[in-house]
């Protein structure tokens, strides 16, 4: 008899399973650096490829050619490691990872670096809704504009967009800063419970219990260091937005420093 | 879940029947269990009625094909008595039939009386538009029904993921705005004041086929519109009175419009050049049909757009 499961799936019933597959091993390896075509693969096949290049064959490099907007690309990569895509991703492109450098030349859809935990990602187009969900640590650049509800959850790290901003940026933040050069939509900030956001546009409305925070010079240290990180000329005036703390009752204090109190 | 998807051509006709099965099939894992077509022919001084006599997924009983039998000639017949020329009736399926007729007078009487007959349900009526939905993905409703080929200026599509209602033909969108000729609507999300409307609706004389919310949407905008607003007057109208999380899609005769609630809760991306607009839940189903890269954005909250063909 079988155990609990270890029973296979042996059809297909709403078309959404993707069988197993092998790496495809389809990359042109030069050294530490190699390239790919991703037009005709599909999603788990690319995540093998990349995968397979970066954590057994010493990769360090990686190009993909027409990711065509697929979901779930570059999910998971655990490592230090350079990966470029030349086109645009679908949703969740990405997500939980820690360490890499990349480089996206097109768009990303919704959800992109989701709980990102360290890292840069750097898109040139737009990007989704739920930009930097829950994002941990690292920087995320978004040149073209950002939809709703980008750094939702935030937790860390550091979302740089230079285009505007559609509305409940930074719902329930909880640490972190968000650069936003163009406008923002309404409900700015709302319900956050910590971490900064700097508006260089309009904002349309601000949410429960964000307020207008005072300017120090480590903002404006922080603002001229991430432009010149990433290249992106002279920062715009900015308005520093943060917690109004009227809205909850929670203890500063971090988890071990609790402890040493009691 | 469910994907939507729209396509509106501003220099004349297309293969839209192919293009909108690519669009909807490339998006397939947002709603395996039904798919529907709106699409906008030539027009026609001829009015083409689409109906279904039995849902895809009803029992066959031993009578089934009998009554199937009856109920055909009985609308057939009294689409005759309200004066209307039947030209051609064509049989898509054993259940769904599409009537071309020559009829000049009130569509909602000829729609009433036609649905009058036992389990009869108008799927569209209209000059130009023509609204098909089965069961399945959308290769397997465009081989059914022969969509590849049909041309046209403009389509909204919908792949179903059902959560507000039964897995059949008329929980399945496009709706068509009863009974105005020539509108529809796709819908991606839930309005919370269904009820509400579907009443206020109903107590002004309109027909509701299923139980699904995406329906009030149509019935809503036609209602609207034949107070004299146009399709960006009444699309803008929704937004204050229909609560929910939404984004929907609208076609008329000679217009695509879209229209996404202010929490921004649903996806919608958005691709325009020279000579289309593409529309869709995201962007893998606007690449299914352009060959080169494309840039795209997604609209924000409570934004209304319409593009005339």
């Amino acid at each position: 008899m079988e155990a609990v499961g270890e029973r296979k799936i042996t059809y297909d019933a709403r078309g959404l399973v993707e069988p197993d597959d092998t790496v495809p091993n389809v990359s042109e390896v030069d050294g530490t650096t190699a390239v790919f075509d991703a037009a005709e693969m599909t999603t788990r096949q690319i995540n093998l490829e990349l995968k397979n290049l970066l954590y057994e064959r010493g990769v360090t490099d990686v190009t993909v050619k027409n990711p065509g907007a697929k979901h779930s690309l570059g999910v998971g990569i655990l490592m230090r490691c350079k990966i470029t895509f030349e086109g645009s991703l679908g949703y969740f492109a990405c997500g939980v990872i820690d360490g890499p450098e990349v480089h996206i030349t097109g768009r990303v859809g919704w959800s992109a670096c989701e709980n990102m935990m360290s890292g840069v990602v750097v898109v040139e187009g737009n990007a989704g809704s739920l930009t930097g969900a829950a994002l941990r640590g690292g920087d995320l650049v978004v040149k073209g504009r950002v939809g709703a509800r980008s750094g939702i959850d935030q937790k860390g790290g550091t979302i740089i967009t230079l285009g505007s901003a559609g509305s409940m940026t930074g719902f329930m933040m909880q640490r972190g800063r968000q650069i936003i050069c163009g406008d923002a939509g309404p409900g700015l900030g709302d319900s956050m419970y910590d971490g900064t956001i700097y508006v260089g546009g309009k904002v349309k409305a601000l949410g429960i219990d964000c307020v207008p925070g005072e300017w120090t010079d480590a903002d404006t240290e922080f603002i001229e260091r991430k432009f010149r990180i990433y290249d992106l000329g002279a920062p715009p005036e900015f308005q520093k937005f943060v917690c109004g703390k009227k809205l909850y009752n929670y203890d500063n204090l971090e988890p071990s420093e609790r402890k040493l109190v009691l | 879940m469910c994907g939507i998807a729209g396509i509106i051509y501003r220099d004349g006709s297309r293969d839209i029947g192919r293009e909108m099965t690519s669009m909807l099939q490339s998006m397939k894992h947002r709603g395996p269990d039904s798919t529907g077509y709106a699409l906008f022919g030539p027009p026609s001084t001829n009015v083409v009625m689409r109906y279904k006599l039995a849902d895809a997924n009803d029992e066959r009983d031993f009578e089934f094909a009998e009554r199937l039998e009856r109920n055909r000639a009985e609308v057939e017949s009294r689409m005759q008595q309200l004066g209307a020329t039947v030209r051609e009736v064509e049989e898509e399926t054993d259940y769904a039939f599409r009537a071309t007729l020559d009829y000049a007078g009130d569509l909602k009487q000829l729609a009433d009386y036609v649905e009058d007959v036992p389990n009869c349900e108008v799927l569209s009526l209209g000059h130009s538009l023509e609204i098909i939905k089965d069961l399945g993905d959308a290769e397997t409703v465009c081989k059914q029904y022969e969509l590849d080929g049909f041309t046209g200026t403009h389509a909204i599509g919908h792949v179903r993921m059902a959560t507000e209602s039964d897995v059949d033909i008329s929980g399945a969108h496009p709706y068509w705005a009863y009974p105005f000729a020539d509108v529809a609507v796709v819908h991606n999300g839930q309005l919370t004041n269904y009820f509400q409307w579907r009443r206020r609706l109903e107590r002004s004389g309109h027909r509701f086929q299923s139980e699904c919310d995406s329906e009030v949407i149509a019935v809503y905008l036609a209602e609207k519109m034949s107070e004299g607003m146009d399709l960006e007057e009444a699309m803008h109208k929704s937004l204050e009175e229909l609560d929910g999380v939404f984004t929907y899609m609208c076609v008329t005769e000679d217009a695509l419009g879209v229209a996404k609630d202010e929490m921004a809760a649903k996806p919608l991306v958005l691709y325009e050049s020279d000579d289309l607009v593409a529309v869709a839940s995201e962007e893998i189903a606007i690449r299914a049909i352009i060959d080169h890269e494309i840039d795209t954005y997604d609209p924000y909250e409570g934004e209304v757009l319409v593009w005339k063909r």
